[in-house]
């Protein structure tokens, strides 16, 4: 009985099969829901699994693809890539003070050429970019040197040489306010979806082309990817991920006419702009901007001091590309839109003779023409040639302007005044083509000191008063009436090309809208712009007189205020029949039209069309225009 | 050898060594079940701790396979033996457990804030993981004494007693994983053994209320009784973590290993156990390492032999021709099944942390040995069953 049990009694037997069938129900339950879980992680979410075991186990380093090069239109390179070897210390893995530490400090001295004393000072923890970082000894070590530090890379602990890859611009200055510079994508910048699948650290273009056409200079970065262990070590490489050159740039600059136009531009030394542009397609053939700036400055750090000086108002703010971003009045040069407006809108016809008293006065106030000169009886291609403000005075108080529009107005925004041109740089101005409404609200929040008047209009008409433009605005008024009436949209690129050269893609840009001309207008325009330069009476026939080539254009001569120097303007046409180059140059405090701008856009004009420069051609004295 | 028997064989030959191991009474579902464990497990260890010991690829795995076959020779042993005599020295064996889990607080070995362990030549033993099948048989022998006085409060208030008095002292070792499974064992002897509904609920209530105590109420007074890292493995499991110390990062490398495993496993292309992402690899999470390297199949195999073995030890328990029989086996089926489950459910995230190894797949000599010994205690009570003289029928082997 107590070493061998009988059988159970009934009852015992049954209770226990209950229990039994408990545990048993439980048992069941349990390793049921062992398989299912099972079953969801490896069957249903596997694939999630395996890639968080890959993305465990494989590090990538992210390797920096070389951006795309800049070309001209000939191919010649504008902007390429170089590497830098960048000498970091890290001053946390340094030796530990004492005559080990020394000798290293002393070596370093040697090779960097800094002196000992400073050297310690700078190669403190505290000086590092980031907590534990490095100290940027040199930005471009000369290569024995860097072979120097290698060979004895075992004397040097905690010295790197670091292999950069930045920004090279063989021509030096050229055509530096297009390019733009080249930075880290910002965190802002990585919530935009133009920056998809970028990390921070990547290149992208900041501005100018750079920015515009990030996409295809930027290329993909690859990787090396290595395989690591929990604690970080590495277990063996995989297969590497070759990073993407960028894609070419093909610009519609002509270097060699970019250059022509830089230097007889800077020979002025004052602030000034010119656009040279093809008005049949908007192409730009060379556009520039002074005073300018050397545009490797932004392959390294730029320091505060210099970036002021870049962009401080007492050194004409070098950054700004005026040709896009000024905001001039434009002076003569628009009175190709008063007079478009007036023939267009009925209010003279070519023929129509109007008495040129020499003043016109409104009120109270007396408006003169320029060398307070009297052209007497002359008609729309007259007062074209010389200038005469009285005539298009007398236009622009016929004109009606109200509300938020005007007949010269309408036409001036037909034109492509007051709004951006569309052309592939960010950062353009849109300009102003003063109205009633506008001037009232300001005067409405006390802004101003007068609402709209008649005098407004009159000083409108001749480009002076509040009208705000850019070389670029004008260049592409004046490619109108050149082509036709097609309001292009200017670019700086052709096309986008593969590193072969091979094209990728056009940049065909669509024209902004078409100016249908009634019959006798664009004639009797281009008659006075020719008629100007090519008659001797006209304002600018003493520098472009006798000319192979036949040109048409218009001098400007803006005021600016009391006490600053009058801002010289012209635009030019070439060959006046039959336009393929349209040139628009100012420059502030350049005086009359034809002192300044206008050789500028002669010297232009004269390496477009390979023409021999004649010196006496420039004639800058005795000549009074506008 | 069974057709022999049946026949009347004049010549009376030796036994044969087979016999006389008493090998054809062995229930041979559960010899084949524990011995293709603990052959899986040597091969998984073969081929997944390689790089674990500089030099010594087959540290783990000749060790584990050495410990197989001790403890298949252990189990042979045992199933041979009349475990009924256990019941008589129970009070002895109970005592020789408590005073094994004593003899750690005093010479054991410490690793990581805890003592588990006495230090033996060649072998460090820890008799936490014996205390689980001594407490089986002590607790069975208790638990049929009393059998007349089943309702009686005081029986299960002793047993519990009993059973809770070795779980506290392991607790307090601290090793919260064995003294669950101690505790487990209890109530399932309890259970199996006939005490009243209403009793089990009571006790239930107690431990709930115990529970609170200890992992709400005590601590908001001040009194931590479970230590910081044992608080954290238990809340941790709910929200994972990145930080390698934690438990929660130790559970998302496993579900990562086991998940990364899909259908068939990445074989030899096993990244978070080669790479040592998975913690604790060759022991608490080595079903990890199985699901990663032979997928759902492999892991579903494993999880299959398991339910084997227990549906055999169910099925043994209902057969034995002894109450005593019963719930010994129901013990060892219990501590099994909740070493399994607990084991299993923290690689796949159900379950806290709590270092309780997988029997038979987990390396380690102690664990390998006393899961082989509960086997081979569970063959006895198959075998004494075969052995049983009455009618005829029982003289061939239920199959």
């Amino acid at each position: 009985m107590y070493m061998r049990e009988p059988g159970r009694s009934e009852a015992e037997q049954s209770r226990l099969a209950v229990r039994v069938a408990v545990f048993a129900g439980l048992a069941v339950v349990l390793f049921a829901v062992g398989v299912l879980r099972l079953w969801q992680l490896e069957i249903l979410n596997g694939d999630d699994y395996l890639q968080q075991a890959n993305d465990n186990r494989i590090a990538e380093i992210r390797v920096q693809p070389p951006r795309g090069k800049v070309v001209d239109r000939d191919g010649k390179i504008l902007v390429s890539n170089r590497t830098r070897n960048e000498l970091r210390v890290t001053p946390v893995e340094l030796p530990p003070p004492g005559p080990e530490l020394k000798a290293e400090i002393r070596s370093l001295s040697q090779v960097t050429g800094i002196r000992y004393l400073d050297l310690k000072k700078k190669l403190k923890p505290e000086n590092a970019d980031v907590p534990g970082g490095a100290v940027i000894l040199s930005q471009d070590l000369g290569l024995e040197k860097v072979f120097y530090l290698r060979e004895n890379r075992d004397r040097f602990p905690g010295v790197d040489v670091e292999r950069v890859f930045v920004r090279d611009y063989p021509r030096g200055y050229l055509a530096a306010h297009l390019f733009g510079n080249v930075g880290e994508v910002t965190a802002e910048q990585l919530e935009l979806p133009r920056y998809r699948g970028l990390r921070q650290g990547d290149l992208v273009g900041q501005s100018g082309i750079e920015y515009e056409y990030d996409r295809f200079l930027r290329g993909a970065p690859g990787a090396t990817r290595i395989q690591v262990d929990s604690l970080g070590n590495t277990r063996g490489t995989l297969a590497d991920k070759p990073a993407t050159a960028g894609q070419n740039v093909r610009l519609t600059i002509d270097s060699d006419l970019q250059a022509t136009g830089e230097a007889a531009l800077s020979s002025f030394g004052l602030p000034g702009a010119f656009v040279a542009m093809d008005p049949r397609t908007g192409e730009i053939l060379a556009m520039g901007s002074t005073p300018t700036f050397d545009p490797a400055i932004f392959t390294r750090p730029i320091t505060e001091s210099q970036y002021r000086q870049l962009t401080a108002k007492q050194n004409d703010a070098p950054l700004a590309n005026r040709a896009i971003q000024g905001l001039y009045p434009p002076a003569s040069t628009f009175k190709l839109i008063t007079a478009t407006a007036a023939l267009e809108e009925g209010l003279i016809t070519p023929q129509t003779v109007v008495e040129d008293t020499g003043e016109l006065t409104i009120d109270t106030i007396s408006f003169k023409n320029a060398g307070d000169r009297v052209y007497g009886p002359i008609d729309m291609v007259d007062a074209l040639r010389v200038s005469s403000d009285v005539y298009f005075y007398k236009l622009g108080l016929e004109a009606g302007a109200s509300g938020d529009g005007g007949q010269i107005q309408d036409w001036a925004k037909l034109y492509g005044l007051g709004e951006t041109t569309g052309i592939d740089l960010p950062a353009e101005t849109e300009g102003l083509v003063p109205n009633p409404k506008w001037r009232n609200q300001l005067f409405s929040e006390a802004l101003t000191d007068r609402p709209w008047t008649d005098g407004d209009n009159v000083n409108l008409s001749v480009g002076q008063g509040d009208m705000q433009t850019n070389p670029l605005q004008m260049a592409v008024a004046y490619s109108a009436v050149a082509n036709g009436g097609t309001v292009v949209t200017p670019h700086l690129a052709q096309s986008i090309e593969t590193v072969t050269g091979e094209t990728i893609e056009e940049v065909l840009p669509a024209a902004k809208r078409q100016i249908e001309f009634s019959p006798g207008t664009r004639e009797t325009l281009l008659d006075g712009f020719e008629q100007a330069l090519q008659k001797p009476t006209g304002t600018a026939y003493q520098v472009f007189g006798n000319w192979k080539v036949p040109v048409a254009g218009k001098t400007g001569t803006a005021e600016r205020g009391t006490d600053v120097p009058d801002q010289s303007w012209f635009a030019a046409m070439a060959p006046a029949g039959n336009p393929e180059i349209v040139v628009v140059a100012t420059i502030e405090r350049g005086g009359f039209g034809a002192d300044a701008a206008a050789p500028v856009v002669a010297r232009i004009l004269e390496a477009y069309f390979e023409i021999p420069q004649v010196p006496s051609a420039v004639g800058r004295s005795g000549a009074v225009s506008d | 050898m069974e057709a022999r028997r049946g026949r009347i064989d004049l010549t009376p030959d030796r036994p044969s060594f087979a016999e006389r191991l008493r090998l054809s009474y062995m229930d041979p579902w559960m010899l084949t079940t524990a011995i293709v464990l603990i052959a899986f497990s040597v091969f998984t260890l073969g081929s997944a701790t390689q790089d674990d010991i500089p030099g010594q690829p087959l540290y783990f795995t000749f060790r584990q396979a050495l410990y197989g076959l001790i403890g298949i020779a252990v189990m042979i042993a045992v199933a041979r033996f009349d475990y009924t005599r256990l019941r008589e020295v129970r009070i002895g064996l109970y005592s020789l457990m408590i005073g094994s889990i004593l003899m750690v607080f005093l010479f054991g070995a410490a690793a990581r804030g805890s003592r588990r362990w006495i230090e033996l030549p060649y072998f460090r033993f820890q008799p936490s993981e014996l205390a689980k099948v001594i407490l089986i048989v002590a607790l069975a022998g208790f638990a049929i004494e009393m059998t007349r006085r089943m309702d009686d409060p005081r029986r299960t208030i002793r047993l519990v007693l009993l059973g809770f008095f070795p779980a506290v002292l392991v607790f307090l070792q601290p090793d919260l994983g064995t003294a669950i499974v101690l505790g487990f064992i209890t109530l399932t002897i309890l259970f199996l053994s006939g005490t009243p509904w209403k009793h089990l609920v009571a006790i239930g209530g107690v431990i709930l209320a115990l529970g609170a105590l200890v992992l709400v109420a005590a601590p908001a007074v001040g009194v931590p009784v479970l230590r910081a890292y044992q608080q954290e493995r238990l809340t941790s499991f709910l929200s994972p973590s990145a930080n390698p110390a934690d438990a929660g990062y130790q559970v998302n490398q496993a579900l990562i290993a086991i998940g990364s495993g899909g259908k068939t496993g990445r074989g030899e292309d096993s990244t978070q156990a080669d790479l040592r992402f998975l913690p604790e690899r060759h022991t608490d999470f080595i079903f990890a390492v199985i699901g990663e390297r032979f997928g759902f199949l492999g892991a579903g195999f494993v999880i299959c032999l398991y339910a084997l073995l227990i549906w055999r030890a169910l099925r043994l328990l209902i057969q034995s021709k002894n109450f005593y029989g019963t719930l010994v086996v129901g013990g060892i089926a219990a501590m099994l099944l909740f070493q399994v489950f607990v084991n299993i459910g923290m690689n796949l995230g159900l379950m806290p942390v709590t270092g309780i190894t997988l029997p038979l797949m987990s390396y380690g000599g102690s664990s390998v040995l006393v899961t082989f010994l509960a086997i081979g205690l569970m063959q006895a009570v198959h075998v004494q069953m075969r052995l049983e003289p009455g009618d005829g029928a029982n003289n061939t082997p239920l199959r």
